[in-house]
Parts: structure tokens; C-alpha cells; sequence
């Protein structure tokens, strides 16, 4: 090194040689590149800044005295004078960005959170399980073609029961304990067996729907009626006053007992799953028949035997059968003609099953620590 | 209905796997509920006691010796020495012994073992002990003909036999005996069935001049068959009888009872015995009472008969018993009846039904009337009592010549015309004649070809049969029943499974879809649904402070606290979150979509009387939203009524409203949709929060959802307004507005008077304090104005500007800021 640029004697053109000028500009360029690498704050650079490429910077005043050289020299010394302000200014730049992205480190590090300290935000709610068991089955039914019918919850007992093929005093009506309600002078309780058909009820299950369906809409008809019912039952692990069921129907020509069996296989290996499979067995209600209880594979075992199936491999789900031609007729429907199934089951209890719910009455609390686990 | 393989063996040879057999039953429907293989208790066997001597250190037992082939132990001359607590044993008898390491029924292990110092080597056994009858006081004694050494069991007849419990249906009474089911079975595995018929003996005086019968209502009564028997000792029924009544749930009480039970058991006849000597001349009448009559029944209770209940009535016209339900206590069997007076009648199902229900007396034997009992069994199970009283009487009973018989109204026998086309068009598979008679016939549904041509229906009347319908299934009478009976036997299982399909798509309504949308954003806004329950106490309505709802009261609760339909859902969803307050969670916020109830919808007075169609009569029920937030304030309410309004498309709007029911009586406001009234929103009442002890606020929501979900669904087909792509211009106002004046007003105001270039009024200021004049509020607003096809000049907004402060300013006293 000859000492600083800036110290270099350049003002007179006569002394300078060729060697002696690319001498200091190759100097000028080593000294220019130390003060940018030793610049550490982006203040310090922009001062080397100013002494690099300011008037009085060394490589400038070179420049000016370009002139002097005689024109066959002049080409090698400017090419060598641009290239070292070249590297200059690419070192520069280098050194700005640098500088800046380190700067933008310093000040993003300052902004350190710990994520794990975030107090609870705003929360997202969760719908009741009988509300989602109900939809999950609604899903499955209108994918195999089925319309949803929703009708009221307090019914006439002509609605509830007669129309059902169930009229006065039979005694099957005992097997629904009946919830009626007092609407005055047109409502008596009678001898604990019904009767007048102007009776008010709260429905004992959602069969009602299926009467108001097909008194107004012709056949064919592929509907299901979920909803709320109601019984006369002292609520325990099991049993509850108020509950939810869904019931289908299907009437249409040359529907037969095969249709019924198959479409609840259908249904269950959709709703279950493949592992799970359906039967019937003989079994009565007054508003269908032939009557049978609706089995499927105990979920618990898939089969195999266990505590909750009795070892049986089987557990009941629903009743089921063909619509019967008393109720049929009662609806106005040639039954000649048109022949119908109809199923019904307990939506809470499959709620129960899916999430290993032992008591019922759990699902009724409205307990927040309940309701958030699903 | 229990059933001993045994037993059922006495109608048909009946042969295979216990548990087959058990899957063959539930096939046919009689479901087997539990099977149990009667435990062999090979350890159990017919021992004699040799003697009996005190227990030197206990008063309470004493020391048997038993004599036991082949078992020598501690006892006197080398029997086995056993402690015993009964004293009803003496020297000679046989007794059930039970010996060291035999496991009992109820799962006691016998070991040898000392009591007070002395050793027991085994133990005498009651029949409770071994399951095999009720009385757990005094050691069985066995009849002396049993074998000594030999298994108990295998001399009871109940080695190797199995007890089935079946759940039987109430179509089937004819299930409701083992006779019964034998029939189904046997016809299922193809073997003959029969029913034996009864030997008796008859030795004494023509029934006839002992007693008569006479039918009264002949509609209650069909049949009324009596015979009488003489020389009867009422004594213990052997232990054969007493093991299969007491396994198949029922208590033996004596010679006399049992036989009747055990025949009720085995043919599904109920049968009612008399003391004849209580029975004036022996006559039994049977008529409908007029009602007012009483009369004491067998379980020591005074009944008083309604009009038209049925009574067993004597000479003097006087009540001795309850058609069909109970007998009378004043002409019972005792300890010295010697002439007993037995009935066996056929009664109508409905009129027993009835009066059973009525009086709540549900018997073994009303529950077989009301399902339909067999008359043509009338004459055959009296001779069975007869048969079966003679054998277990010992030295036997005289059995008076010849039956009564009463006739009264019948049914006549069903005759069902079946057509093969239909039972294969009901059951999914083709059905040939041939087919059909070889499944109907061996139930007893007589087969024959029909001779009746003339078409009845729409399908081919190829091969018709018809089908006589026995006297033991009432339940059949159509054709379609017929079909169940077809498919029951040629079994559920082996029928096909077919899938119809539906000529429409399957689908939600917009509404039910709307629902479920509903349901998502409650949730999605932070809130959980609660089921709560829709009865209520009729203080809880009043408790919410819902004072002007006159609540639907049910007729027959379970609990005055279960004993109206809620007229709102505020009642259930404040129980609701006091419920979790309580439990230390004390901001839940819960919804509930569900029906509130209210009484029928009045109309005239003259239409209403006249009407009585279902609309008339029912309830009201309106499905309402409720939404509850446990220490929140209006606000949260507010907020959601706008999240629905933005999610669904609709024009909701608040109007304050003081003193409604249960709510904040200066923080509540209705909801209009469209400018109906279709909620209130706000606070609950604090009044109604401190009654459920909560402590905090509680923000309120209620809305009708039917009128929302019909805008949404109309509001989901709303055109798209393009988006401008010229620049927009903010402006702010703020305004002194009267604390009269609705913000919502001022900001209608505000967007009626800006035209279609005011896209958006924004309430971003509220102040008030000190630099307003009282009764007055700062409410400051952004107005974004913006044009489809060109940008606003400066002038353009000026003159909106100008035109929103003086609507606003005219409008509503208000003034510029």
C-alpha cells in the first residue's frame, strides 16, 4: 500500500504515469472495499458512501485527471478506473443490503412473542348431539332418495292412535304411556283407554307425520319424520319423557317385504358401516303388517358376543313392517294398489351407542361440560 | 313366557340343539329372552335321614345323620353328620343332599366345614335353595318311591331340561302356552304335534243336578264350561308340579291352585275354582254389572264394578267374581273345601281389557282373555284339571259326570280368502299354492282350494286358498295376516332384500336446510345448543317473569314440576345456565331451536264449536330460537341478531321496547323483520336473573325462526349488485341526536336520503358527557360513498353530504357536530 487515496498526488497530469495511476486506482479500489466492509451501521455506510463516490472522492479525482494522459494510454486506465468503481459500488450495495436485513433481524427479534401465552379467544359452540345424530341420519336417508316430513307435537288421538289402526280401547294402546293434555272441556282422560278421537295427545312417536303425509301427497312416497315424542316414563339411564325418534315411509306399487329388509340394510351398512349388517325378526304393532323387530350387528362386538348384546351378537335397534292396509285405507290409499312400509327407531339412544354414553339423562343436563366434548 | 323343553316334549317330539332350538323360537318370533340349561346338581342327591339329635352348643340347628350309599363319616353308626338349620325332617325321610364340593345354583360351594364344634359334612337342601320352589323354610321332603343314592334331578324328570324365557308378542295367545309354542315349533322342524287328550275317571252324580250356569249378557261371555269335583284334600301338589310352576314363575300354593296354574301354563286356559259348598246350588251366572255393585276379590280388596264390567254372579244374583280378572273372596278354596267348582269360560277380549286396565289388576289370566283365549279348548282343559287333580290328589278325587256348557256369543269362524300373486307381491318372492298350504297347514290354518272365482282385488286370483282360521289365532283375519303367518315360517331370513327407489331426488326443503345453516352460525358465533326439557313446573313460567302467557297444562303428568308445555323458551335456557352457573361455569352461552306452546288458536266462537278439525283443537306450537349468554350484555345479543341478518340476507331491525315480558324493563327491543315483529332481544330482567341465583346479566335472544327461514329461503335467491370499480369517498358525521331517537333511526335516515351512491352507514362514535346538551348523544357515522360508472366529484359529495345532514337534522331534531 502507499498510504491513503486521498493522499495521493493527482493534480498534476505531467508527473502521473500510466503504471503509477492504475497503481493508486488499484490502491483507491482496496482502500474503497476495506471502508465499506468496515462500515457496521448503515450511518457508517453512508458516510463511506460519500467518500467513495463523492467529488473528492480518490477514484474521482483519477478520473479528472484522466485527461492528461496521452490518448493511447487513456483507454486502459479508464477501463481499469470504471471497473473499480464498479466493484465499489457493487461492494455497497452488497453492504446496504446487508445491513438492512440485519437491521430488520434486530428489530423483528425484539419482537419475541411466546404464542403459548395467548389468553383464550373467542370460542366456537357445538351442536347438541341429538341434533347432530339427527342430521347424520337425515344425510343418509336423502342420499338413498328420501324427502324429510316434520309435523306437530301435540296430536289429535285419531292422528296418534286411530288412524294408526289403533282405535279405542285397544289394548295395545298400553303400550304407549300416553302424555294428554287439558284443553278443557273438550278433553277427557276416560277409563285410562282413550277414545274420543278429538282427544289431545302429545305424540308417543312420529307415526302421526306419516298419516299427514300420505292424506296430502299421492304416491309414491319415500319420506322419513324425525322429531320429538313423548311418554308417560319416569326418566332413568334409559328412558326419558321427552325424546327424539326417526320413523320412515315408503309407499309405492309392488313395494314388499324384501324392499323393507333391503332398505335397511342399506341404510345400516351406510349409517354403521360395512362391518354391520341388519335382520328381522317376527314381531307386532297394530299399524303393520307382517311386523318385525329390526336387529343390527352389535357395534360394540361387531358380532363376536358381548356384555352389551347379551352375547347374542345382535342388538335390537327399531320396529319395522308393512304398512297396514287399515291404515293405508284410513289415508284414502287404495292398498290394492299401493303397498308401504314403515321403520322407526330412537335417535338418542344411537347417540348413546356412537359415544359410549351410559346414561341418558347425561344428554339432558345441558351441562357446558357435556355439551363441549362433541 | 317361560317354557320347559320338557314340557313342551309332552305336544311334540321335539329333538335338536337346546340353542338351535332357542334361534328356531326367536325366528318364529317368540324371542328367546334367556335360555337356561337347568343346572344337572349331579351333587345333589336323594339321601335318608337316619336320626336326628340335638346340636350340643346351639338351639338353632341341629345334628342330622345321613344315610348315603357308600359315604361314611362323623355321624351316628358311620352316616354323615350334617348341621342343620330346619326342623321339619324326621327320622326315615328323603331329602335332597347336597354333597362336599357340589356348587349350588346360587353359586355357594359346599365344603366340609364346623358350626359351633361340630362337623357338617354336606347339606340338606330347600327347594329355594335348589331353585326349584319357593318355600325356603323347611328341607324338602321327597315321595319315599324316589332312589336313595340317585341323582335329585334325574328323579324330578328335570335332568338335561332347559328353560326358555320367550318375549311373546300381542298378536300371538296362542304363544301364551306351552301347548302353543309347541305347535309353532313343531312346525317348524317338521314334526307332528298333538294335543293328548285327557283321561278322567267320572265316578259321582251328573254335574247337572249339582250346577248350573247361566249367561246373561251373552256378549260377554261365550262360553262357560263347569265341571265339579268331589273328595278333594287340599294339600302340597307333588314336586314334579311344584318344580315346573316354580321355574316357569309361578308360586305353588297348594294341590288345588297349582292344578289350575298348571293348566293355565300348558293350554292357555285360565280357569277359576269355587268352594261349591260356598256357591248356592251351585249356579254361576255371568252378566255386565249396571254398575255401583262391590265386591271383596281374592286379594282381599273391595272393588266397586263400573257399567258394564263383567261379574261371575250366584243364585242370589249376588257378585262372587270378575269375569275373566279375579275371583271373589267370599266362595275361595281353603284348607277344608271338598267339593271344588270349576270354570272355564271364553271371555270377550275387549270387555276384560277394559275392566282389568280399569281396576289396574293385570293377572296371568286377564292377560290371556285380553289377547284371546281358545273356546274350542273349553271342554278339553276341563277334563286336563280333572286328569291332572286326580293324579296329584292322594288316593285320588270323583269327578262328577259329564261337563256344563254355556253358550253365548262366539265369533264366527274367520274365513280368509289368499291369493299366491299377493302373498308374493307382499313378501318379495313367488309363493305357489302348494307352497303356501305345506307353511299355513301344520299351525292349523286349514287349506283348501276356493271355489270362489270372482276376482276381489287387483291382483290374479290364481291358486286362491282359503284359509280356515283356527279358534286359537283370533288375530288373523285378513289376508295380509295371513302373509305374516307365511313369512313367519318360512322364515324372515330367507325372504330377499330388495331396494326400491324413489322417482324423485331426496332432499332438505330450503327450510330445513336454512335450519341447519341457522344452527351452524349460532355455533360458529360461540354458542352451544341445550336440549332443555319442554314440560315445566307452571311456577317456572312465572319464575322467568312470563306473566302474560296462559301456559298448556297436560292432563296426567308425571310431576306438578313436569306439568305445562313452556309458553317460551326463556324459562328452560335461564334453568339452563343457572344449572351451569352452579357448577362453577358461570359464562356459557346456549341456544335452543325448539316449539313453544300455546293454547288453540280461538277463531269464532260458532266455527270453533262446530270445527273439530285438528287445526281446532291442537295446540300452537311455534318454533322459536332462544339464545342465552350467561354475564353478557346486549350487545352480544344484538351482535347475533346482526351475524343472522348478514348470514341469511335479511332486513332486521330493532325497536326499543320497554317492560317486556321477563326481559330488562329499559334494555330490550323487538325485533322486526321487514318491519314485523318477529323477537325481542336485550337483557333478561335482573329480577328474573337473581330468582335462578345468578348473579350477573344475562343477554337475551328469542325469534320466531319460521318467518326468518321463509325471508332466508326467499333472500338465498337475491341478485348480485356488482362491485364498483371507481374510487370510493369516506365522510364522517357526527350528530347531537336526542336520547328519544333510535340510532337505528338516524341511521335509516342516513341511507334513505343518500341515495344509491351512499353504500354503507357505520355507527363509529357514541359519546355522551359534558359538551352535550342534556337528553342528548354524540352519534358519529362513516359514510362510504361510491358510484357504479364514474367517480364522485368533489361536488357530487358535497351535495350528498349536504342532503344527509338535513334529512337527519329535520328528521330527527338533531344537529350537525
Amino acid at each position: 500500500m502507499n498510504g491513503p487515496a486521498t493522499d495521493t498526488p493527482a493534480s498534476t497530469a505531467a508527473d502521473v504515469s500510466p503504471e503509477a495511476l492504475l497503481a493508486s486506482i488499484d490502491a483507491a479500489r482496496g482502500e474503497g472495499l476495506a471502508a465499506v466492509a468496515a462500515a457496521a451501521t448503515s450511518d457508517e455506510l453512508t458516510q463511506v458512501e460519500s467518500t467513495l463516490f463523492g467529488r473528492k472522492a480518490a477514484l474521482g479525482q483519477i478520473k479528472q485527471g484522466l485527461g492528461s494522459l496521452p490518448p493511447d494510454q487513456r483507454a486502459a486506465v479508464g477501463r481499469a478506473l470504471n471497473e473499480a468503481q464498479q466493484d465499489l459500488r457493487a461492494a455497497h450495495a452488497e453492504a446496504a443490503d446487508e445491513l438492512a436485513a440485519s437491521a430488520r433481524r434486530e428489530q423483528l427479534q425484539r419482537e419475541w412473542l411466546d404464542l403459548t401465552e395467548t389468553p383464550p379467544g373467542p370460542e366456537r359452540g357445538h351442536l347438541h348431539l341429538v341434533t347432530q345424530t339427527t342430521e347424520r341420519l337425515e344425510d343418509v336417508f336423502v342420499g338413498m332418495g328420501f324427502t324429510v316430513s316434520e309435523g306437530p307435537q301435540a296430536e289429535t288421538d285419531w292422528y296418534n292412535f286411530e288412524a294408526l289402526n289403533l282405535p279405542a280401547a285397544h289394548p295395545a294402546r298400553s303400550m304407549w304411556d300416553t302424555l294428554y293434555l287439558d284443553l278443557g272441556e273438550r278433553t277427557e282422560l276416560g277409563d285410562g283407554e282413550g277414545g274420543e278421537a278429538s282427544n289431545v295427545v302429545l305424540r308417543t312417536h312420529t307415526s302421526p307425520v306419516q298419516i299427514r303425509v300420505m292424506e296430502v301427497q299421492p304416491p309414491p312416497i319415500y319420506t322419513i319424520c324425525p322429531g320429538r315424542v313423548f311418554r308417560r316414563d319416569t326418566a332413568d339411564a334409559s328412558h326419558m319423557p321427552v325424546f327424539h325418534q326417526i320413523e320412515g315411509l315408503v309407499v309405492d306399487r309392488g313395494i314388499s317385504f324384501a324392499d323393507l329388509a333391503g332398505t335397511l340394510e342399506e341404510f345400516t351398512s351406510a349409517y354403521f358401516g360395512k362391518a354391520i349388517s341388519s335382520r328381522l325378526r317376527p314381531s307386532y304393532f297394530p299399524f303393520t303388517e307382517p311386523s318385525a323387530e329390526f336387529d343390527i350387528t352389535c357395534v360394540i362386538c361387531e358380532g363376536a358376543g358381548c356384555q352389551t348384546c347379551q352375547r347374542t351378537g345382535w342388538i335390537e335397534l327399531g320396529g319395522c313392517g308393512m304398512v297396514h292396509p287399515n291404515v293405508l285405507a284410513n289415508c284414502g290409499i287404495d292398498f290394492e294398489e299401493w303397498t308401504g312400509f314403515a321403520f322407526g327407531f330412537g335417535i338418542d339412544r344411537l347417540a348413546l351407542m356412537r359415544h359410549g354414553i351410559d346414561d341418558l339423562r347425561d344428554m339432558y343436563t345441558n351441562d357446558i361440560r357435556f355439551l363441549s366434548q362433541f | 313366557m317361560k317354557v320347559l323343553l320338557s314340557w313342551l316334549r309332552e305336544f311334540a317330539p321335539i329333538e335338536g340343539d337346546p340353542a338351535e332350538l332357542a334361534d328356531h323360537l326367536s325366528d318364529l318370533g317368540m324371542a328367546v329372552e334367556e335360555m337356561r340349561m337347568l343346572p344337572p346338581l349331579d351333587g345333589v342327591v336323594v339321601a335318608r335321614v337316619a336320626g336326628l339329635r340335638p346340636h350340643p352348643e346351639a338351639d338353632r340347628i341341629q345334628l342330622v345323620d345321613v344315610e348315603l350309599p357308600g359315604a361314611t363319616g362323623e355321624g351316628t353308626g358311620g352316616a354323615l353328620q350334617v348341621c342343620c338349620g330346619a326342623f321339619n325332617m324326621t327320622e326315615g325321610d328323603l331329602v335332597p343332599f347336597a354333597t362336599v364340593g357340589t356348587t349350588m345354583p346360587g353359586g355357594l360351594v359346599i365344603g366340609e366345614r364346623r358350626m359351633r364344634g361340630q362337623l357338617s359334612q354336606g347339606m340338606c337342601c330347600s327347594a329355594a335353595e335348589l331353585e326349584l320352589g319357593a318355600d325356603a323354610e323347611g328341607i324338602m321332603i321327597l315321595p319315599s318311591e324316589f332312589e336313595l343314592g340317585a341323582p335329585l334331578m334325574s328323579q324330578l324328570g328335570l335332568a338335561g331340561d332347559v328353560l326358555y324365557d320367550l318375549e311373546v308378542n300381542p298378536n300371538r295367545p296362542d304363544a301364551m302356552s306351552v301347548a302353543g309354542v309347541a305347535r309353532d315349533l313343531a312346525a317348524r322342524l317338521g314334526v307332528p304335534f298333538r294335543i293328548p287328550a285327557p283321561v278322567v275317571s267320572e265316578t259321582g252324580e251328573d254335574v247337572s243336578t249339582v250346577a248350573s250356569v247361566e249367561i246373561i249378557d251373552a256378549d260377554l261371555c261365550g262360553r262357560f264350561g263347569v265341571r265339579v269335583i268331589r273328595d278333594v284334600s287340599i294339600g302340597q301338589s307333588p314336586l314334579w308340579m311344584q318344580a315346573r310352576l316354580t321355574l316357569c314363575g309361578m308360586r305353588p300354593i297348594n294341590s288345588v291352585v297349582d292344578v289350575s296354574n298348571y293348566v293355565m301354563l300348558e293350554l292357555g286356559t285360565p280357569n277359576h275354582t269355587y268352594d261349591l259348598a260356598l256357591v248356592p246350588g251351585g249356579h254361576l251366572g255371568t252378566r255386565r254389572s249396571a254398575g255401583g255393585e262391590r265386591l271383596v276379590t281374592l286379594d282381599g280388596s273391595e272393588r266397586e264394578m263400573l257399567r258394564g264390567d263383567g261379574l261371575i254372579v250366584d243364585r242370589d244374583d249376588r257378585p262372587i267374581g270378575i269375569s275373566g280378572v279375579m275371583g271373589g273372596e267370599n266362595t275361595e278354596i281353603g284348607d277344608s273345601t271338598t267339593a271344588v267348582l270349576l270354570e272355564l269360560a271364553w271371555w270377550d277380549r275387549l270387555s276384560i281389557s277394559r275392566t282389568s286396565q280399569r281396576l289396574g289388576l293385570r293377572s296371568e289370566a286377564s292377560m290371556r282373555f285380553e289377547r284371546g283365549t281358545d273356546h274350542e279348548l273349553v271342554p278339553i282343559a276341563l277334563d286336563r284339571f280333572c286328569e291332572l287333580l286326580d293324579r296329584v290328589t292322594p288316593g285320588g278325587v270323583s269327578v262328577c259326570r259329564g261337563r256344563l256348557d254355556g253358550r253365548g256369543d262366539l265369533p264366527p269362524t274367520t274365513r280368509v280368502r289368499v291369493r299366491p300373486a299377493r302373498m308374493s307381491h307382499l313378501l318379495g318372492r313367488p309363493f305357489s299354492s302348494d307352497e303356501l298350504r305345506g307353511l299355513l297347514d301344520p299351525i292349523g290354518l286349514q287349506c283348501t282350494e276356493s271355489d270362489d272365482a270372482a276376482p276381489r282385488g287387483a291382483e290374479p286370483d290364481d291358486g286362491a286358498l282359503e284359509v280356515t282360521i283356527p279358534s286359537f289365532r283370533p288375530d288373523v283375519v285378513t289376508e295380509t295376516d295371513v302373509a305374516e303367518e307365511v313369512a313367519r315360517h318360512y322364515g324372515y331370513q330367507r325372504l330377499g332384500r330388495t331396494v326400491p327407489r324413489s322417482p324423485e331426488p331426496g332432499r332438505l326443503t330450503p327450510a330445513q336446510r336454512l335450519r341447519r345453516d341457522l344452527r351452524r352460525v349460532l355455533v360458529g358465533a360461540g354458542l352451544s345448543e341445550a336440549m332443555p326439557n319442554p314440560f315445566l313446573a307452571p311456577d317456572a313460567v312465572r319464575r322467568a317473569g312470563i306473566d302474560g302467557a296462559d301456559p298448556v297444562r297436560l292432563l296426567n303428568p308425571l310431576a306438578t314440576e313436569e306439568s305445562v308445555l313452556r309458553p317460551s323458551l326463556l324459562p328452560g335456557l335461564i334453568a339452563a345456565a343457572a344449572y351451569n352457573s352452579s357448577h362453577r361455569n358461570d359464562s356459557v352461552s346456549l341456544f335452543e331451536i325448539g316449539v313453544v306452546f300455546g293454547p288453540p288458536s280461538a277463531g269464532d266462537a260458532d266455527t270453533a264449536a262446530a270445527d273439530t278439525s285438528a287445526a281446532a283443537v291442537l295446540p300452537t306450537e311455534t318454533e322459536h330460537l332462544g339464545a342465552i349468554w350467561a354475564g353478557g350484555e346486549a350487545a352480544d345479543a344484538v351482535h347475533l341478531t346482526e351475524l343472522i341478518a348478514t348470514a341469511f340476507g335479511l332486513r332486521l331491525s330493532l325497536t326499543n321496547a320497554n317492560d317486556l315480558d321477563g326481559m330488562h324493563p329499559v334494555r330490550a327491543a323487538q325485533v322486526l323483520l321487514d318491519g314485523q315483529a318477529v323477537g325481542v332481544v336485550g337483557e333478561v330482567d335482573p329480577v328474573v336473573c337473581e330468582r335462578h341465583g345468578l348473579s350477573q346479566r344475562c343477554a337475551w335472544l328469542q325469534v320466531n325462526v319460521e318467518p326468518l327461514l321463509a325471508a332466508a329461503s326467499a333472500a338465498a335467491e337475491r341478485p348480485y349488485r356488482l362491485v364498483s370499480t371507481y374510487p370510493s369517498s369516506d365522510i364522517d358525521l357526527a350528530f347531537a341526536v336526542p336520547n328519544g331517537v333510535q340510532a337505528s333511526q338516524v341511521r335509516s335516515t342516513l341511507l334513505a336520503s343518500g341515495g344509491d351512491e351512499l353504500r354503507s352507514v357505520d355507527l363509529f362514535d357514541i359519546y355522551r358527557g359534558d359538551q352535550m346538551d342534556p337528553g342528548t348523544r354524540s352519534l358519529a357515522y362513516r359514510l362510504r360513498l361510491q358510484a357504479d360508472d364514474r367517480t364522485l366529484t368533489d361536488e357530487q359529495v358535497a351535495d350528498i353530504r349536504q342532503r344527509c345532514i338535513d334529512a337527519v337534522e329535520h328528521a330527527h331534531s338533531a344537529v350537525l357536530r
